[in-house]
């Protein structure tokens, strides 16, 4: 299958329902979207399909062909980072930053449809994501602040 | 620490170093600091802790030899070093060493150790180079070092303004003996220690490109996953796998144990190319496990027993304690008993761990908090030394002491010997959350008598739990002061209240159970804390101000002003309830005021939270603040959202589906302050745990008089 990743076509040779996750990180060593749950559960496999956020760990890659994927390696555009990068990185959010890449595209996606979201806004897009170091008050702070860049 | 002769200074990996400090312990017990110079060589007898070097251009490479889980020490350690070397931060490379205690001495990362264990150590090499550069700069000026400071990674001549950068210096001052005990800066003349700098792992981290043991990767590696036995000690009796091996990419079938102390708990490996595949080959893969010969537990059962466990404590033959004598004597007397449940780490990124073995050495490669452990482990178990066995730290998805057990690393490393081949071994969220090891469940029995004060004359407390260590003894109630059986307890009450009594009855059960955040401290804050606010209520006094009363220390008051002032605890109405709990662990003293109110749809909701923490010296408050945020937020889930049940022997819970963590909706106000002393540095990454559970359950006793005593409770039906 071909895959459209980051705005380069990817030809992959990946098992019929092998999820796009696994694709990612296995076949393509983009290893920035993380395994955290493989149920849609946890948001840490977080990417863009046409721009919306979407559960890489249930999605098969097959289903993928002729849509734009965009993973976290693909945020920077021309050595600058993405405003919500540069937000997440000014609110000095992480811990462990296991779920950051998912938290990003998660955010990114929410801006993409609503560039001034309020604070119940930003907690019905991030409900999906989970932080076990807790860095949700960080998280909202720099939504907000990427919001008003 | 045994001392082992080597020659010790190792450049490999780092171009162009002409200076490399080390900080050793040369023999046990003593403690003694020496700072080694890189152009010595040869075997001194002498233990190197840690690292520093500094190349021609002024650039500095930091080794931090402590885990980064999340926690801060990736910026904590360069940070220390950097303030008494007089380099910015923006200088300075920060790299991961591998587990070599002939290097860098014990490694585990736990106890909150990384600051309040090294600080003197790290501020020291720091301050041994900077005096260096100082005496070899003086030495090209001809004058002397007092005539000379150093600045931003330069000396500077002070009558003349002449400056040399590090870089410059290095081929002079790497020929200088070392000074041992090189001046310390004061603290107020700090420009980096106890400033909120940004965390130099951060942009690594937000753009995907961090390497957790997840997205480690070596050539020609496979993947597998293992299919443990759904009860805990069930065995393999048979293995089905003609369906496994079809799948493409399966290479190999195998039955697998891993052990947790002296258990082995048994397993099937599915080994192939591909995570996917082997991932595949599980799902058709047909097992019979034989269950005979073991417990097959229900929570309920576990809980009944626990109980029993805690009652007989008092039947075992023991000296009379304080506590049994001074009771009778009590005007008040009153008597809860309290239950925390089992729990699940749920790290973000699963158990995983890379292992290469070889015939005579072994390489691992994961998201690890205990280095040394796995060393000594694998050494022990596979018959290879230990300075065969490298031990290779990658970022961690999160630990919380799950990542502190040499559980994974040594079932890794079976299946890299018996495929000849390195393997990536990586548990599925179902694996990690069934499998455990998990913080065990734990039952407190505590009694208390009030004098004719409302001062409390006598306090004892029996717990029963799982133990952690293997072939533990029941201890029978007595007045011994339990180190860490007792942790969290803020120790002034051990002064304060006259008759204070423990006792501690292991409970007997086939679940592999092991730390998390806080230990101990994590269950027993809930019963002490509670019981404390019910004594208070017995003696109608306020509970903060009945604290005050019985936590006799300039530390404690001090927090507890604090409380008055930023807590508003005066000020309160009766449509909020608020709650205090004070608690201490790996010397860190961290207080929770919790205000809760019922919202319109009448459900209690938390408004805010306000932490406090005594941390003594600390390097970085904006990474404190944050571990506390942090806290709380695990420490809520821990309180009302999530249990680990066991049903036939088997863990219940396996994803986030039931497993409920902290959502985004979930968070309340924090507010978290750091209070400024000069006391020596105590723990900051697992402090801020205990206190939130009974700080939390006591705000909603004060607003509804309803008193919960056991974890987790159902928010909504309150």
């Amino acid at each position: 299958m071909v895959l459209n990743i980051n705005n380069k076509q990817h030809s992959v040779n990946a098992g019929p329902d092998e999820s796009l996750l696994m694709v990612l990180r296995n076949h393509l060593d983009l290893t920035g979207s993380k395994y955290g749950c493989g149920e849609g559960a946890c948001g840490a496999c977080t990417v863009l399909i046409d721009g919306k956020a979407t559960r890489s760990c249930i999605t098969p890659a097959s289903s993928m062909e002729g849509k734009e994927i965009t993973t976290i390696e693909g945020l920077e555009k021309n050595g600058e980072l993405h405003p919500v990068q540069t937000a997440f990185l000014n609110a000095d959010v992480f811990q462990c930053a296991y779920c950051a890449p998912g938290m990003i595209m998660s955010a990114v996606s929410l801006l993409q449809k609503n560039s001034n979201p309020s604070d119940q806004d930003i907690v019905s897009a991030m409900q999906g994501n989970i932080c076990r170091c807790g860095t949700y008050p960080r998280i909202i702070k720099a939504i907000q602040e990427a919001s008003t860049v | 620490m045994p001392i082992s002769r080597r020659n010790f200074i190792k450049l490999s990996g780092l171009s162009g170093v002409a200076l490399t400090l080390g900080i050793c312990v040369p023999s046990a017990g003593k403690n003694i600091i020496q700072v080694i110079n890189a152009n010595t060589t040869g075997g001194m007898g002498i233990e190197l802790q840690s690292w520093i070097s500094i190349d021609i251009s002024g650039i500095v490479t930091i080794m931090t030899h402590r885990s980064e889980m999340g926690q801060g020490t990736f910026q904590a350690i360069p940070q220390m070093v950097a303030e008494e070397l007089e380099v910015n931060l923006d200088q300075c490379n920060v790299n991961f060493v591998p587990a070599n205690p002939g290097k860098f001495g014990p490694q585990p990362q736990e106890g909150s150790y990384s600051v309040r264990g090294w600080y003197r150590q790290l501020l020291q090499a720091g301050a041994s180079a900077r005096e260096m550069f100082i005496e070899a700069a003086a030495a090209r000026w001809r004058t002397t070092a007092s005539e000379c400071y150093a600045e931003n990674g330069s000396v500077i001549h002070r009558s003349s303004g002449q400056k040399f950068g590090y870089g410059e210096l290095i081929a002079d001052a790497a020929k200088l003996t070392p000074p041992q005990n090189a001046r310390l800066k004061n603290r107020k003349d700090y420009n980096i220690i106890g400033k909120p700098l940004p965390r130099k792992d951060i942009p690594l981290k937000t753009n995907g490109m961090a390497v957790f043991g997840m997205d480690k990767r070596l050539p020609g590696m496979l993947y597998a996953v293992v299919e443990r036995s759904p009860r805990f000690c069930g065995k393999v009796k048979s293995i089905n796998d003609s369906e496994t091996i079809s799948v493409k990419g399966v290479k190999h079938v195998f039955k697998i144990q891993r052990a947790v102390f002296e258990n082995l708990y048994e397993g099937v490996a599915v080994v192939a190319d591909t995570l996917w595949a082997a991932m595949e080959g599980r799902k058709v893969l047909k097992i019979e496990w034989d269950d005979e010969g073991f417990e097959h537990l229900n929570t309920e059962t576990i809980f009944s027993r626990m109980h029993a466990d805690v009652s007989a404590l008092l039947e075992l033959p023991h000296a009379p304690t304080r506590f049994e004598r001074a009771f009778p004597e009590a005007t008040k007397k009153i008597e809860s008993t309290y239950e925390a449940p089992y729990q699940s780490h749920s790290c973000m990124e699963p158990v995983n761990c890379i292992a290469h073995v070889e015939a005579d050495r072994i390489e691992i490669w994961g998201p690890i908090q205990e280095v040394n452990w796995i060393q000594n482990d694998l050494s022990a178990r596979m018959g290879i030394p230990t300075e065969n066995i490298t031990v290779n730290m990658t970022f961690l998805g999160g630990g919380f002491g799950r990542k502190a057990f040499p559980d994974y690393p040594h079932e890794a490393a079976l299946i890299s010997q018996k495929i000849n081949a390195p393997v990536q071994v990586v548990w599925t969220r179902e694996d990690d959350m069934t499998a455990g090891p998990f913080r065990p469940g734990a039952v407190y029995k505590c009694k208390g008598g009030l004098d004719k004060h409302g001062k409390i004359l006598a306090f004892q407390t029996l717990m029963a739990a799982q133990a952690f260590w293997p072939n533990p003894t029941p201890a029978p109630p007595s007045d011994n002061d339990m180190v860490g059986i007792l942790d969290g307890l803020a120790k002034p009450y051990l002064q304060s209240i006259p008759n204070f009594s423990f006792g501690y009855a292991p409970t007997k059960a086939p679940i592999p159970v092991m730390w998390w955040r806080s230990v101990y401290a994590s269950t027993n804050a809930f019963a002490v804390e509670s019981f404390i606010d019910e004594l208070a209520h017995q003696a109608r006094q306020d509970p903060l101000q009945f604290r005050r009363t019985h936590l006799d220390n300039p530390r404690y008051q001090a927090i507890i002003d604090k409380i008055e002032h930023v807590g508003d605890w005066k000020l309160h109405t009766k449509k909020q309830g608020q709650g205090v709990a004070i608690t201490e662990c790996f010397g860190g003293i961290v207080a929770h005021v919790v205000k809760v109110s019922r919202g319109r749809d009448k459900k209690i909701k938390i408004d805010k939270v306000i932490a406090i923490i005594d941390c003594g010296w600390y390097v970085n408050p904006d990474t404190i603040r944050a571990q506390l945020e942090g806290s709380i937020v695990m420490a809520l889930a821990a309180a009302y959202k999530h249990e680990t049940h066991f049903q036939d022997g088997k863990a219940v819970e396996k994803n986030f589906d039931r497993y409920k963590m902290p959502r985004i909706s979930d968070i309340p106000d924090i507010e978290a302050h750091i209070m400024e002393n000069d006391e020596p540095p105590g723990g900051v990454g697992e402090p801020g745990f205990p206190p939130l559970a009974p700080a939390l359950c006591n705000a909603i006793f004060d607003l509804t008089g309803k008193r919960i005593r056991k974890l987790p409770f159902d928010m909504d039906a309150l």
